[in-house]
């Protein structure tokens, strides 16, 4: 049996968790996922100003803090940090942990390669709309493909203490240690199944330690100290799903399976670059406190094309706030928003979209759930986006106004006027796997 | 008689671009049958309004006594595109929980 933990589930997760993985009990593996879909092109935005940056900057410093209790407790870390630049983000690590042996799985970037890539014929039509890419091209930030699970494996093989990696599938990042310890094959498609699951258990951190649950959440002890979730993985593909002993969150079959619902399509058919699994196929069992078992996965063969993530420029946007107390708190904000859109109507000013949103009425739930009383306080915040950037300027010196100029009582402006934002928008796509060589490199 | 389905179940929602998914899972495996009859897609499709203005996909998991529901074209465009606060769909599932659904009395019993 080996023991995979996850410690970060989003660059900016708890900065605590990885350290008390490694501190508060026993561990083989650390896996930390950085990368969300937007996270890339971010990074690409950074490399471009500097080109030592593009990666996630939390991870050096943490492998530094960490770096002791690693070697001294034989814990392994399999990380996404590399972003768009792994070996800056190697040599930075390096440089503050240069005990630790560290291996790159690069690959993934495609942006270097997206002219030649499009001239031999590939669209990267979008999945979600069908269009082809070639129209966006000056647009493209950056292009990434989901790496698998097995050159992880194979920069474990080299007896790296830190593997770093680009893009690759969130659940790659613990399928790998499985892969290499227990030796499964390309063909071992359930074994790999199982592990896609576990790892799908596991990448979002505490959201399967009793985090963002809504099973009885006012009963998950100790939130405060919330223990990330510890995959301990057998050879037969069946793990159960624990957390360290002293923590606190929680570990129950609910926790569990609100995790293995999360951001799935076709629970069939979850799409791997290793392997398609079956979540219907999953027993999920309660062994005892804070241990949950999984059993039972299935798997079919691999998909022929790998997913692409690439990102692209797509205008501009701008979110502006005001608030109104009582009384008549949401009147005051509606009339707000209909004498600021007449103000922007009047100029003629082109956007994609205009979105207001009233806090305490409808802001997050759309007005699906509504109250019977009406709210004591409500804040206005209203969106625009479009290409015209001059536009978005000029919306965001429409809201301030309205302090002396509209409805009693607006408040909450403290913050000046909104800022004008980049809209960097995501494209999947999918590429033959061909074109996608993998590649592990030891970094001396 | 109508509850709301968190007398029943818990959900968990997210986001994949402009899609959003629900998973409604269960408490009790013996109330997965309850979902299967009273969540069907067109039902939180009404109950969604012009929130969401795609298609909306039902699946079944059965393992889990849960269904998994795919919103498309739910999220204004969805990630940094969107001009929402909840760009990613995460307050849909505390919402899907606050639908009411119509039960017979006997089926809540505490015993089996």
């Amino acid at each position: 049996m080996i023991r995979i933990a996850n410690g970060q589930g989003f660059w900016g997760d708890w900065l605590e968790a990885p350290v008390r993985l490694v501190e508060d009990g026993p561990l083989d593996y650390l896996t930390l996922d950085y990368l969300a879909e937007v996270t890339m092109s971010i990074l690409q935005k950074q490399r471009q100003k500097d080109p030592l940056l593009g990666y996630a900057t939390d991870f050096p410093p943490l492998m530094g803090r960490i770096a002791h209790t690693l070697k001294q407790r034989h814990v392994r870390v399999v990380a996404n940090a590399g972003g768009v630049n792994p070996a800056a983000c190697a040599r930075a690590v390096r440089r503050l942990a240069p005990e630790l042996k560290i291996a790159v799985v690069a690959g993934d970037d495609l942006l270097p390669r997206i002219d030649e890539l499009f001239a031999a014929g590939h669209s990267f039509e979008n999945m979600e709309t069908g269009q082809p890419l070639a129209a966006f091209r000056p647009r493209i930030r950056s292009a990434n493909a989901y790496l698998g699970a097995f050159p992880i494996a194979q920069a474990l093989a080299t007896g790296a203490d830190v593997v770093i990696t680009g893009r690759c599938a969130d659940a790659a990042l613990s399928l790998g240690p499985s892969i290499f310890e227990f030796g499964w094959r390309q063909d071992d498609l359930d074994l790999l199944a199982a592990g896609v699951a576990a790892g799908h258990i596991i990448e979002c951190g505490a959201h399967s330690t009793g985090g963002n649950c809504l099973d009885s959440w006012q009963t998950v002890p100790d939130m405060a100290s919330i223990g990330y979730p510890i995959i301990e993985a057998e050879p037969d593909g069946s793990f159960v799903i624990t957390k360290h002993a002293a923590s606190g969150g929680r570990v129950s079959e609910a926790t569990v399976k609100e995790q293995l619902v999360y951001e799935i399509g076709d629970p069939r058919r979850y799409l791997t670059p290793d392997v398609v699994a079956d979540f219907t196929s999953l027993h999920v069992c309660r062994l005892g406190d804070n241990r949950v078992r999984v059993t039972g996965a299935r798997g079919t063969e691999r998909p022929e094309k790998l997913k692409v993530s690439i990102s692209y420029f797509r205008g501009y946007k701008a979110i502006g706030t005001l608030t109104y107390g009582a009384p008549d708190a949401y009147q005051k904000a509606l009339a707000a928003d209909q004498i600021i859109r007449e103000r922007l109507a009047r100029l003629n000013l082109h956007f994609d979209r205009i979105n207001s949103e009233f806090f305490g009425v409808n802001a997050v739930q759309g007005g699906v759930v509504t109250a019977a009383t009406p709210p004591v306080e409500v804040q206005l915040r209203i969106g625009v986006r479009g290409e015209d950037r001059a536009a978005i300027e000029r919306f965001t010196r429409e809201m301030i106004p309205l302090v002396l100029s509209g409805p009693p009582g607006a408040t909450g402006y403290g913050d000046g006027r909104p800022a004008v934002r980049e809209v960097i928008a995501y494209w999947p796509a999918l590429l033959d796997r061909s074109e996608v060589p993998a590649s592990v490199e030891i970094v001396q | 008689m109508k509850i709301p389905l968190s007398r029943i179940a818990h959900a968990r929602s997210g986001d994949k671009g402009d899609l959003c998914n629900i998973g409604v899972i269960a408490h009790r495996e013996r109330d997965y049958p309850i979902l299967v009859r009273t969540l069907t897609a067109e039902r939180v499709k009404e109950y969604f309004g012009c929130l969401v203005l795609g298609p909306i996909e039902r699946y079944e998991l059965p393992n889990l006594g849960a269904l998994n529901f795919v919103l498309h074209q739910a999220l204004d465009g969805g990630g940094t595109i969107s001009l929402r606060t909840d760009a990613q769909g995460k307050a849909f599932g505390g919402a899907i929980l606050l639908m009411e659904v119509e039960v017979d009395e006997r089926e809540l019993d505490p015993q089996p």
